[in-house]
């Protein structure tokens, strides 16, 4: 693995009013890691993460994102990253085929490339005689995995994952993080925020954030050690104990 | 320029599989250009009278008979005394009374004068205004002809008579359908330009699929074009139907150049559209976006001139009525249609709809940059 | 019960934390009202038209500025030609034109006789007409005048009454169908789409899986909107006499009991329309076409039934809001009472039954 840091962030701050959601956040991602973003609900991941992927503008702080940064080159940012939102996010009323043909569109591939990646796609995730079949009549883990595929259509340098598996078997959840480590090694850093802890113990480095600060940020191994713990999970919640904020 | 084409595609598939929009996108123009101008008819006839004659002499007869025979009212009830017939009009079986006193006859001819009373069921203030105007004039007509029974010709003026001819242009028929279609036509294009847009911008709100595009390299303006674009064509679709309707059913050919209501019609959606944008960045549901946009319609459509000319409107409704961009399509679309206006009579027009048209269009990308 | 009561808790909390549905539906009846109420109004006043004077005499100043000094006009412009006209019609700016012949006063004084011409834009033939017979109106005045009030003989003078509403005021007319309008907007429609969103969501799923007889899931969804509908019904009647001016001349509980009766029925038809629908667009749009439009073409809500033809009555019949409308001006502004609006309350107790019957069964179909 290289040591190019994709994502670096300097005390990077979002306020509302007097309320911090989230505090001086400080980290760096490396390329190709597989980066975990945890933190209970309220904690402010998704505040943190609506501003690494430029749609939310810092209220302090700095944050370079693909060698960008994020107040000046929201632009150049949106075009190097992927994004897999918690709903999926893929138009139900198109089918496979169209969905994959307006996000190649949008992020600017030739007409050619689309028609060659989407047949490859299409082979690799076993849905050739569905592709022109509409995403919403799809099972769920169909959906989801074809919405990650979606997001890194593009070959982009970072792909961000908002809780991406929720809802979904294990066994389709177990698939679909070997398609995430199939892009983790193909070079594409990936930055996935999840409440499954046994999916923590699959990333390479794990960040936790409670009340709007990031406490911990290690390996799962060296997180364990620290805390003394056996697992992910009561690593958790040692530190979430703690928290003030959440439901 | 080619992401926008690859939004426009998605948008015009959508739309497509919508087949619940597309039936609406049809039947709406056709179910409301054949009920609205038949049912918004201020005409009246079949108005029900009842008749109290207490003098049962010739006269009260051939008056009785001239009511019947005008082809405005028709007579359901004919009772012996006022109080009677009061009740035939609490029970809604007549809506006039016509009451003829005793000494009718005899009381005209030797007296020279007489009295007719007309009780009319006023809650609807219009219509009884009209059904006593009507009635009224029936009297009078036949007062004519008994003064001229009695009054020997040949007549030398033996008073100043200031004789007034009245012409009645551009709808000489006095077909009241004629100042329903346009302004349907209008009121079509505005439920398209404006109720689909807002809901349809909400939907992807609702659905999460506008953060998906957000996060995208695809630039506002795109995003917006692509969602302005399709609805735009729509509208000049629902328009071109509204055209074929009003010539099947109703023979309304526009006196003036249709290519110019087109022209106006292309502004007229571009502000429309800017609004409905406006309504889709206050709304978080479909519901929301639904009833803001139907709230605002109302209170547009009541203040447009469709149904009362804005002429009557007191100060403030008329101010609100100015400020109001479908009173303009209304003005323009009956002048082409009905007068022939040209392309320098409805400039002024021209020229307002499109400060809406920047003024909102502004408004929402403002807007949306800071909410979406 | 005390299921039912939760259930109802949540539904006003999904209501009212919806602000801006809520100031919609509290808001749209008080803003239909006092549109309806005051601006549109077929009373006419300042209304732009033209003079093209051929004689310039003291009759036709006279004239002129009886016209002048009228309310009804304004006088736009005067014109100097015959050509002339026709543009100021297309240009839009007059609704009415005046011509006066050469030498009219000269003419009447010694032939006894004079000619004039209205020319209206027809357009609008009803304000045409108004506007004419105005002019006629002052124009016969200053005939009378010049008669020097000689009475025409053999004169029938006619004695014009007007019941319930002498001052011919748009409210009495306007108020029942706006109330008619929006309990059946309320009803109908915030009922069906709240239930439909549920459906969509996914919850509604969770609700009939519980211990919660279906039945009392569904009355928990509508009460709300009873209450929401009744909170309308107090502020519109509030207006009406307060504002406008319109006392309850029948009984108040009378018109309550028909109110609730007719509130009842919106919502068995809110709900059959959901049964019949699966997104909340679908349902949207159901309401809004097959609902809202023909109630407000065809129920007597903006105009009067006896003028339209008579497929079109005869459709109306169907319409609810229709006979509820009835019932309110017989109530309300007449004052008569149970006695006389029997049928009517029959006929809407009817279609709450066939509502109920056919929700119930849709709803059973469904469920298996």
């Amino acid at each position: 693995m290289q040591n190019e840091i994709v994502i670096k962030t300097d005390k990077l701050t979002k306020k509302f009013g007097d309320f911090i959601a989230a505090n001086e956040i400080t980290f760096e991602v490396f390329k190709g890691e597989i980066f975990g973003f945890l933190g209970a609900n309220g904690a402010g991941k998704t505040t943190a993460m609506k501003m690494l992927i430029g749609i939310s503008k810092p209220s302090s702080g700095n944050a370079n994102i693909a060698g960008f940064d994020v107040y000046k080159n929201t632009e150049d940012i949106k075009r190097s990253i992927g994004y897999m939102s918690q709903k999926f996010s893929l138009y139900e009323d198109l089918t496979v085929k169209e969905n994959l043909m307006l996000f190649g569109g949008i992020y600017g591939l030739s007409d050619e490339v689309i028609e060659t990646k989407t047949n490859e796609l299409l082979e690799k995730l076993g849905l050739q005689n569905d592709a022109n079949k509409l995403v919403g009549s799809l099972p769920l883990g169909w959906k989801q995995k074809l919405a990650f595929s979606t997001a890194i259509f593009h070959a982009p340098k970072i792909v961000f994952l908002d809780e991406p598996t929720g809802g979904v078997d294990p066994i389709t959840r177990r698939q679909f993080w070997d398609m995430i480590y199939e892009a983790a090694h193909n070079g594409i850093t990936v930055f996935v925020t999840t409440h499954y802890m046994d999916e923590a113990e699959y990333c390479d480095r794990v960040s936790i954030m409670v009340d709007g600060v990031i406490n911990a940020l290690d390996s799962p191994a060296g997180l364990k050690k620290q805390f003394n713990a056996n697992s992910m999970d009561d690593v958790f919640l040692m530190l979430a104990r703690q928290a003030k904020r959440g439901d | 320029m080619r992401t926008l084409f690859f939004l426009l595609r998605k948008e015009f598939l959508q739309i497509l599989r919508n087949k619940l929009m597309i039936r609406m996108i049809i039947a709406l123009p056709v179910v409301q250009l054949i009920i609205l101008p038949n049912a918004a008819n201020y005409e009246m006839k079949n108005i029900n009278m009842s008749i109290v004659d207490h003098d049962h002499s010739e006269y009260s007869r051939q008056l009785i008979n001239k009511f019947t025979s005008s082809g405005y009212f028709q007579l359901t009830d004919v009772s012996e005394t006022y109080k009677d017939a009061l009740v035939v009009v609490e029970e809604d079986k007549a809506d006039l009374i016509v009451e003829i006193p005793q000494g009718f006859e005899r009381d005209l001819i030797r007296d020279n004068k007489s009295k007719i009373m007309i009780v009319a069921n006023a809650i609807n203030g219009q219509a009884s205004g009209l059904s006593v105007s009507y009635a009224n004039s029936i009297i009078q007509d036949f007062n004519s002809e008994v003064r001229v029974e009695w009054i020997k010709p040949p007549r030398v003026n033996p008073q100043p008579i200031i004789e007034i001819t009245t012409r009645n242009w551009f709808n000489p028929k006095m077909n009241y359908k004629y100042f329903m279609v346009p302004g349907v036509l209008v009121l079509l294009v505005t439920l398209v330009g404006f109720l689909l847009t807002a809901i349809n911008i909400v939907k992807e709100k609702e659905d999460g699929t506008i953060e998906q595009l957000n996060v995208s390299p695809i630039k506002k303006y795109q995003f917006i074009l692509g969602k302005l674009i399709p609805f735009w064509i729509i509208g000049n679709i629902v328009l071109s139907i509204g055209f074929g309707i009003s010539y099947i059913v109703y023979g309304i050919v526009p006196v003036g150049n249709p290519l110019l209501i087109y022209l106006f019609a292309a502004i007229y959606l571009i502000a429309l559209l800017g609004f409905g944008l406006l309504v889709s960045t206050f709304a978080e549901t479909q519901q929301q976006a639904m009833f803001i946009s139907y709230f605002f319609m109302t209170v547009f459509i009541l203040l447009s001139g469709l149904f009362a000319p804005i002429e009557n409107m007191p100060g403030w409704a008329r101010i609100l009525a100015y400020m109001n961009p479908v009173s303009y399509f209304i003005d323009v679309m009956r002048m082409i249609v009905l007068k022939g206006s040209g392309f320098t009579d409805i400039l002024p027009n021209l020229g307002i709809i499109s400060l809406f048209a920047i003024g909102f269009n502004t408004l929402a990308i403002f807007n949306y940059k800071k909410t979406v | 019960m005390k299921q039912l009561l939760t259930f109802i808790k949540k539904e006003f909390y999904h209501i009212l934390r919806d602000r801006r549905s809520m100031l919609v539906l509290l808001g749209l009846p008080i803003v239909q009202l006092l549109i309806f109420g005051f601006a549109i109004t077929t009373e006419t006043r300042n209304c732009n038209i033209a003079i093209l004077d051929n004689s310039k005499d003291e009759a036709t100043q006279n004239i002129i500025s009886r016209i002048e000094s009228s309310t009804y006009f304004d006088i736009e412009r005067t014109l100097s030609s015959n050509d002339q006209i026709e543009n100021a019609f297309k240009t839009g700016r007059i609704k009415l034109a005046i011509v006066f012949q050469s030498n009219f006063q000269n003419d009447l004084l010694h032939t006894n006789k004079t000619q004039m011409q209205i020319i209206t834009d027809a357009s609008d033939p009803n304000q045409a007409n108004t506007l004419a017979n105005y002019v006629s109106a002052i124009v016969k005045d200053y005939q009378q005048e010049l008669n020097q009030n000689k009475e025409l003989p053999y004169t029938i003078n006619t004695e014009i009454r007007m019941l319930y509403n002498p001052q011919l005021k748009g409210e009495y007319s306007s108020v029942p169908g706006v109330m008619g309008m929006i309990l059946l907007l309320i009803s109908a429609m915030m009922t069906s789409i709240s239930i439909v969103k549920e459906k969509e969501i996914g919850t509604m799923e969770v609700l009939l899986v519980s211990p919660m007889k279906p039945s009392i899931v569904i009355i928990s969804k509508v009460i709300p909107y009873f209450i929401v509908s009744l909170i309308n019904v107090i502020t519109i009647l509030l207006i009406s006499n307060f504002v406008f001016g319109i006392p309850i001349q029948g009984s108040f509980i009378l018109l309550s009991l028909i109110t609730v009766i007719y509130i009842i029925c919106s919502l068995a038809l809110g709900i059959l329309i959901s049964t019949v629908t699966s997104s909340q667009q679908a349902a949207m749009i159901i309401s809004l076409m097959g609902l809202m439009l023909p109630v407000v073409m065809l129920s007597g809500y903006a105009f009067p039934i006896a003028n339209m033809p008579l497929i079109l009555q005869i459709i109306s019949n169907v319409i609810p809001a229709k006979w509820y409308i009835i019932m309110v001006k017989d109530v309300m502004i007449k004052g008569i009472g149970l006695f006389e609006i029997w049928q009517e309350l029959l006929i809407i107790i009817g279609m709450t039954s066939f509502f109920l019957v056919l929700s119930i069964k849709r709803f059973k179909v469904r469920l298996q």
